[in-house]
């Protein structure tokens, strides 16, 4: 039986803050820690705004450009770190807004920035072995880098949901590798606000390391190279490391061009590679093959290679906007109303 | 006090604009009610759930300056009526965008936003709120 995506929507916060506008609070050059990290500006959300009403939107999006009845969606998981409740799981409040609700199996995903691509593989499975007909991957994020910190000049918010099926495939999943070891680069502990990293650690043995042992694994398995995908997508904790990558493994600037979105909106954490994948399905024609490899903290990298089908050009991609239209709404903040915004501010009230 | 058991038998109209169609006399109401306020007994038996398509135009706004507690960290914002396509006129925040950006019958549609918190520990409340509805052209 052939897997594959669906039907894709997208949900980018609306507000934005600058590099320099950080920079400016905590006395650095704020410009040039964003032209090294690849990053003009970064998402963020607005107070009324968390992983649950950004994943509803994102599976709405999704549920309008397809026809498919929400009672059939028979499994659904959110992979985000930053879901509202530590016990209550988001899925259960997203799937009672798209009216899936509550004939389904639901459950939240973690593995840093990996758990929505987690998600879709579980998805692969279920629908694959026909224990559902259809299943819903949301990868989201808001997340918070801890003031002053490294983090906080690319830490941002959004998702993306995927609906996983058989039938009407616009792109099928043709193959997935994960590669896996326990890698301390960036962690949180339970009760803790903001996450800690190993500072230069992150680079080389974390994210490198394990994004081309992904990568190089699956091209390995399908007997493919570079050369054969039209588009690549992969984790960005900014524009840099996906950029380095991306050569590293032989694509060129023109095939992850489509994909790379930390430079307008940062880095979204689970929301990454699916805003990336939804962006490059907003423009992908039948035949293209796209290569995808997630990243996520302690570490492990989820690979993807896919092919869009003849079916996307029946899909009615016009129901809900693309990435590109919804990124193109922004409003920039200052620090103040940023720290406000983000909760950072400690209140007199009780 | 709790509200959480309140606020979560509301959950579908809240989140999914389900109301009532009368079919004796054809109205939609929101929020779902168990008797027609017009034909009151005969329309016993005669009352439908139907979900709401949560597009509409503003039919009037203002912009608030001092609101409830759990709104103060988005003043100054907008809140509107809103005149649904199904004849109903709803009141609600609109949100993502600027006072410059709207005028009477500017197309809306409705979105789940967090709408309260019973504090740190508490319950969260969702709920729709309105965004500008960007008419596709043909
Ligand atoms: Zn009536």
């Amino acid at each position: 039986m052939k897997v594959g995506i669906v039907s894709y929507g997208a949900c980018v916060p609306r507000y934005r803050i600058t590099p320099e506008e950080i920079g400016k609070v905590w006395g650095a050059d704020g410009k040039a820690v964003g032209k090294g990290l690849m990053i003009n500006c970064k998402s963020i959300p607005a107070p009324d705004e968390d992983t649950i009403t950004i994943s509803v939107e994102a599976a709405r999006n999704m549920m309008k450009r397809c026809d498919v009845s929400p009672k059939d969606i028979g499994a659904l998981y959110v992979g985000s770190e930053s879901h509202p409740y530590a016990v209550k799981p988001t899925g259960t409040i997203v799937a009672e807004a798209i009216e899936a609700a509550p004939h389904l199996t639901v459950a939240d995903f973690e593995f840093a920035c990996k758990a929505g691509t987690a998600a879709i593989q579980t998805c692969m499975g279920l629908v694959g072995s026909g224990m559902v007909k259809y299943g819903v991957a949301i990868g989201a994020d808001t997340s918070q880098g801890a003031p002053g910190d490294a983090l906080e000049y690319s830490a941002s918010a959004g998702g993306a949901a995927f609906l996983i099926g058989s039938e009407k495939i616009i792109a099928t999943l043709d193959r997935t590798y994960s590669y896996t070891t326990d890698t301390p680069d960036f962690w949180r502990r339970e009760g803790q606000i903001y996450p800690r990293h190993g500072g230069r650690f992150t680079g080389e043995p974390a994210y490198f390391k394990h994004v081309l042992n992904g990568g190089r694994g699956l091209m390995e398995r399908t007997g493919t190279t570079a050369k054969d995908y039209t588009y690549a997508v992969f984790h960005q904790p900014n524009g840099k490391f996906p950029t380095r990558v991306a050569k590293q493994l032989g694509f060129s600037d023109t095939q992850i061009k489509a994909g790379l979105l930390a430079p307008l909106i940062g880095n979204t954490y689970s929301g990454a590679v699916p805003l990336g994948l939804a962006a490059i399905l907003d423009e992908a024609k039948p035949g293209d093959r796209i290569f995808a490899v997630a990243y996520g903290s302690g570490a492990g990298s989820d690979a993807f290679a896919m092919t869009v089908t003849d079916e996307i050009d029946s899909y009615a991609r016009d129901r809900a906007p693309t990435v590109k239209e919804i990124i193109s709404n922004v409003k920039f903040l200052d620090y103040a109303t940023y720290a406000k915004f983000r909760g950072m501010i400690v209140l007199g009230r009780e | 006090m709790a509200t959480a058991p309140r606020f979560w038998r509301e959950n579908p109209s809240r989140y999914n604009l389900v109301g009532i169609k009368c079919n004796s006399c054809g109205r939609h109401f929101f929020p779902p009610r168990s008797i027609c306020p017009v034909c009151h007994r005969k329309s016993v038996g005669k009352i439908e759930r139907v979900k709401l398509k949560g597009e509409g135009k503003i039919f009037s706004w203002t912009e608030v300056q001092e609101g409830p507690e759990e709104l103060s960290s988005n003043r100054p914002y907008i809140y509107a009526m809103v005149e649904m396509e199904d004849g109903l006129r709803f009141t609600g925040q609109v949100i993502d965008c600027e006072p410059a950006d709207l005028q009477i019958g500017t197309p809306v549609r409705a979105v789940l936003r967090k709408l309260s918190e019973e504090g740190p520990s508490g319950v969260i409340h969702y709920g729709y709120k309105f965004v500008l509805r960007k008419e596709k052209s043909p």
